[in-house]
């Protein structure tokens, strides 16, 4: 059984606008000790489906339908005094900007041991030390002076490193990091990723890692999901997404991005922009921008399909390919 | 040097910033420290750093956005000193900034944005002249004409961008200061507007100063790259030589520090992580300011700041242990 099962997730936020469908359908298993990462743009429902597994949405935003199971145990539904339990202690989330995640007011050991001796029976001395040995294993110099400090004595790199052992400190099983590293600048960047990798060797627990950065991707994860428009339109493990990519999106997105050898030529960009929400065509939300549209496409969404053994593709082109040579043939009718 | 012609040239340009640490005394933040460099008639320099390295501010001062508290600037071979020199500068150079959302005023019509350079130097004599300029404008950035009444608001991250494109390109310059330009852009808007900025080169034979820390960015649109550290440089080459041959022990940190966008490379990258942060600007070190992270870092590098030097043809470093580290 896996770590963490979601099936068939629906968020919505309901606006004065009208519904606006953030997650839309998302399912996916996470298994013990993995690093799964979750790409897309902006708007694309990374982090709703990472806020809708913690149960943190706005007020306007609610799980409409869908399951989200971790170790077996249903997490939809059970209300706020359960998740509780599950927050921090089973599942941990650090989020993209570690300068207004902390509160200013109070001192970096305070809000380290609020967390500790609120999810574990430590004392106050007991929480002293233990938030003291979580800075000391992300790599913070003098623990203990650091621990008297205010947020704005840390440098951006530091303050993630706090949000880190924050998240770490009472062993989650899981830890959601939503873009850790887009405010950080690269030689930081590469800290923090290389202490995430080290921390999930030691600790063994699995990550899921949100980011719109594909070279953070590339890095960190064995597993990807790409979204689009609240839906996910490719999921595999890393070597397929990035060699052999079977959506049209997926595809497109690795064409836009400079490679190290792609200097000189011209970049071949997704011509148009990201789809409103508001109004989501009827049949593959990609299809408005996508060069290969067929007509199939504007009609009807394509359900995610079987690519091989690690991958899996919502495209019709898969269908048309599979057609073309012969694996598929023409329903009698 | 001498075969290109030079659009741009800075002498020893400094960049004081005087800070209050106490009540009656000032202490200067050098956010750009004795930087001396050229860009050539209709190529690209990539200018990067991490964040408080003086990127930006070097841009602005170049520009005249900021006074420079010393050094000097030439642009087509005359010294920019008086007041007129700078109007007439400013006629040819524009900058792009960073932020589409802050960089546009709300209360303006999008029209009205892009004419404002054209009405500041009083750039046409009717108000049909200027209509038509903009809808020119327009176009050449891939807007929609219909949309010239409608307010920045309207449009998207990746259109805003484009507006502000125009409005840089209204005069007619030769030398734009893009700072930042693509990187609160999504990926794939984020691809257009670099083809847009590399098309909009070809046709009107512009020259850029391109900001960015996106390192994969800049070197697919830059001729050359320039380095900089707690506001110096460090190093200079063409952008192939400076990513395939960085000598300059942080430039190499830099270039191993770029997360790949592919599985294998990634894994097989060496990665030099630097430890500790970039220092304050405020308490900058003494001698080399990357000496407190530098792992080849002698008792030499505390006591001067090294020459920044031609090491090979058209490469420049400032390291006084280059032997060591290469």
């Amino acid at each position: 059984m896996a770590l963490l099962e979601v099936k068939d997730l629906h968020t919505s936020f309901f606006t004065p606008a009208g519904e606006v469908k953030a997650v839309n359908g998302v399912s996916f298993n996470l298994e013990r000790g993995k690093v799964l990462g979750i790409v897309g743009e902006s708007g694309s429902g990374k982090s709703v489906t990472a806020y809708s597994i913690m149960q943190i949405l706005e007020k306007t935003g609610k799980i409409v339908s869908g399951s989200v199971k971790f170790d077996g145990q249903e997490l939809v539904g059970i209300g706020e005094e359960g998740m509780k339990k599950i927050r921090g202690n089973k599942i941990s989330i650090i989020f993209q900007d570690p300068m207004t995640s902390l509160n200013p007011t109070y001192t970096i050991g305070h809000q380290l041991m609020e967390a500790i001796m609120l999810h574990t029976p430590r004392n106050k001395q007991q929480a002293w030390d233990r938030a003291v040995e979580m800075l000391r294993l992300v790599n913070v110099n003098e623990p203990e002076k650091r621990m008297k400090q205010y947020p704005f004595e840390f440098s951006g790199g530091m303050r993630q490193r706090v949000m880190i052992a924050m998240a770490l400190a009472c062993e989650p099983d899981i830890l959601i990091a939503d873009e850790p590293t887009t405010a950080l600048d690269v030689t930081i960047q590469a800290q923090i990723l290389e202490l995430m990798q080290q921390l999930q060797k030691e600790l063994g627990m699995a990550i899921i890692m949100i980011t719109h950065d594909l070279g953070v991707v590339a890095q960190m994860c064995d597993e990807v999901i790409v979204m689009y428009a609240g839906s996910i339109c490719e999921q595999g493990s890393a070597d397929e997404i990035f060699y052999n990519p079977k959506h049209e999106y997926t595809k497109g997105l690795m064409r836009s991005i400079p490679t190290v050898d792609s200097d000189g030529s011209r970049l071949h960009p997704i011509t148009g922009t990201p789809i409103d929400l508001l109004n989501m065509p009827k049949g593959c939300p990609f299809a408005p921008r996508c060069d290969a549209a067929m007509k199939i496409c504007m009609r009807e969404r394509c359900q995610r399909m079987q690519i091989n053994e690690w991958h899996q593709a919502a495209c019709w082109m898969n269908v048309k390919e599979a057609f073309e040579n012969g694996e598929l043939e023409e329903a009698e009718s | 040097m001498s075969d290109f012609e030079n659009l741009v040239e800075v002498k020893h340009l400094k960049e004081y910033f005087p800070i209050n640490t106490g009540m009656f005394k000032t202490t200067p933040l050098k956010a750009v420290d004795d930087v001396s460099f050229a860009i050539r008639k209709g190529e690209t320099l990539g200018l990067v750093g991490e964040s408080g390295c003086g990127k930006t501010t070097v841009g602005r001062t170049l520009l005249h956005l900021y006074k420079p508290t010393d050094g000097e600037i030439w642009f087509n071979g005359k010294q920019i000193v008086t007041k007129q020199d700078i109007i007439d500068y400013r006629k040819k150079s524009a900058m792009v900034f960073q932020d589409p959302y802050s960089s546009l005023n709300p209360r303006m019509t999008v029209s009205d944005i892009i004419a404002e350079p054209l009405d500041v130097h009083k750039l046409y004599s009717s108000k049909a002249e200027r209509q038509e300029k903009v809808l020119e404008l327009m176009a050449r950035v891939g807007l929609n004409s219909e949309h010239a009444s409608r307010y920045a608001h309207e449009f998207s991250g990746g259109q805003r961008q484009r507006i502000g494109i125009a409005r840089a390109l209204a005069m007619g310059p030769e030398f734009i200061v893009c700072d930042e330009p693509v990187s609160a852009l999504d990926v794939s808007i984020q691809a257009q507007v670099i083809n847009m900025f590399d098309e909009l080169q070809e046709e009107m034979g512009l020259t850029y100063l391109f900001i960015a820390h996106d390192l994969l960015v800049v070197r697919h649109i830059s001729d050359r790259i320039a380095v900089m550290y707690l506001g110096k440089m460090v190093e200079m080459a063409d952008a192939h030589e400076i990513y395939d041959h960085p000598l300059h022990p942080y430039t190499k940190c830099l270039m191993s520090a770029v997360p790949l966008p592919d599985p294998k490379k990634a894994r097989e990258n060496k990665r030099i992580v630097l430890s500790g942060d970039i220092p304050s600007p405020l308490h900058a070190p003494s001698g080399c300011p990357f000496r407190t992270r530098c792992p080849y870092a002698t008792d030499a590098c505390a006591e001067s700041m090294p020459e920044f030097k031609e090491v090979a043809p058209g490469h420049f470093a400032a390291c006084h242990n280059l032997d060591k580290c290469n």
